[in-house]
């Protein structure tokens, strides 16, 4: 029997995991950052189809499957693509799956990774479905914290911004609700989490509270997990109303606890200054990096029965 | 002056009662009534002990079955299903919340795939407390059960 529970499964949405799965992709993600593997995907091809706009992401999941051997075919837009001539994005996918071993997707539209799945007879992973899901960039932040404070039982983390619409965000929480952490939720009202996964939160014992500025839970917090209000998500007149609330300085952090670590999931507009990124506290560009592991670690699980 | 509505009794058929006030019209697509042809009454905004106000819906010639009484459950949590035979209640059918409903409902977000794409609605259906919760398969969103249309 294998020890590998990833092997041949798709990576939709964070629901799907169990503390054992994040505990095997984080200590595979470990040994990713310690030694170069570059065989472990020989005579595989990834699939990298991204319908709408990606840098990091789409780039560390290629960057991941050619530093272990792999090759990568793919689109980084829906431009060219027959969906444009009225092919269902079912017909599509049906079509790359027989071409690769693996099918990475971006798609605009929340549950395009879950059909995908359906369709494809090969693993595929979700790498963001308009606002819902963005597992893989969960599984990057939650190992980037871990490496930062190495047991994330009592933690007090801090989400700011976005909590609506923010994909990464829902997956960040599924992820973080696996362990005994503490959320202070800080948003304008119009951007608050949305009730039904309140709702979930209170049915695990996670403890969270809403908060109206970064000031008020400073003090109390180990990681401050910053995200960027998505002006695409909005009118022009409701972006200008939110768009500066929550900016983040040095001079904000004077009452942080020492070990504070702040994170974004990246690209930041105006949210974190850029004077933030000397001070000891700056944590997003190491988290970026890290995302490169955690890709490679998930490539390696799904197409490797054997773990390395 | 007799202040009840007069509804007439069905020979042979089946009489849904204790449906919660505005829940009769969904039911009726629901079960595609309309559709099928079906002689149907329905009673809206009845007086009720149980429910202080209810709906009611009689087929005639028409035995709904286990299944489609199941989904029910999603609108009229309380009802009564009897299956009637020469004017008598000669079975009542038993029901359960059903766990998946596939191609009823139309997911409320605007945003699902199952809008763009030529497949059909997935709902995984939860009781929390005394509310119904439709989870859509695909874009993850919840929904209490007045916020989802059955699709016609």
């Amino acid at each position: 029997m294998t020890d590998n529970l990833l092997f041949q499964r798709d990576v939709i949405s964070m629901k799907d995991f169990k503390l054992n799965d994040v505990e095997l992709i984080f200590k595979i993600a470990k040994k990713m950052k310690e030694k170069s593997f570059p065989d472990l995907l020989k005579n595989k091809i990834i699939a990298s189809c991204f319908f709408e706009p990606s840098t990091r992401t789409r780039l560390s999941f290629e960057s991941a499957a050619l530093r272990l051997g792999g090759r990568v075919i793919g689109f980084d837009s829906g431009e060219g693509l027959s969906i444009q001539k009225g092919e269902t994005l079912y017909d599509t996918m049906r079509v790359i799956s027989g071409y690769a071993d693996l099918i990475v997707i971006r798609h605009p539209r929340e549950g395009s990774a879950c059909l995908t799945a359906e369709v494809a007879p090969c693993p595929v992973i979700n790498a963001g479905d308009g606002a819902n899901q963005h597992p893989t960039q969960a599984l990057t932040d939650l190992f980037t914290i871990q490496e930062c404070h190495p047991n994330l039982n009592g933690l007090s983390i801090a989400l700011v911004g976005d909590l609506k619409y923010g994909r990464t965000i829902h997956s960040f929480i599924e992820v973080c609700s696996l362990f005994d952490v503490r959320l202070y939720l800080v948003s304008p009202e119009i951007l608050a989490l949305p009730e039904a996964i309140c709702d979930k939160l209170k049915k695990r014992g996670i403890r969270f509270s809403f908060h109206q500025t970064i000031e008020e839970v400073i003090p109390n917090i180990d990681i401050l997990y910053m995200t960027r209000i998505q002006q695409e998500r909005f009118s022009e007149a409701e972006y200008q109303l939110v768009k500066d609330q929550f900016i983040l300085t040095p001079a904000l952090l004077n009452n942080a606890r020492a070990k504070l670590k702040v994170l974004h999931p990246l690209p930041r507009i105006n949210e974190i200054a850029v004077e933030m990124d000397q001070t000891p506290y700056a944590h997003y560009f190491q988290q970026a990096n890290n995302g490169v592991v955690v890709r490679q670690a998930l490539l390696t699980l799904i197409l490797n029965e054997t773990l390395p | 002056m007799n202040d009840t509505l007069p509804v007439s009794a069905i020979k042979n058929g089946t009489v849904i009662d204790h449906i919660p006030q505005g829940q009769a019209l969904r039911i009726i697509h629901l079960l595609s009534l309309l559709k099928r042809k079906f002689k149907i009454m329905a009673g809206m905004n009845l007086p009720s002990k149980r429910l202080a106000t209810k709906d009611l819906i009689k087929i005639e010639n028409h035995i709904i079955t286990e299944d489609e009484a199941n989904e029910i459950v999603v609108f009229a949590p309380l009802a009564t299903i009897n299956v009637i035979e020469d004017f008598k209640v000669v079975k009542k059918i038993s029901t359960r919340l059903p766990s998946v409903m596939k191609a009823v409902f139309i997911c409320p977000n605007l945003a699902c795939i199952t809008h763009t794409e030529q497949i059909d609605s997935c709902f995984n259906i939860s009781e929390e407390g005394k509310h119904i919760k439709l989870t859509c398969h695909y874009c993850e969103k919840i929904f209490h059960r007045d916020q989802v249309k059955v699709k016609i």
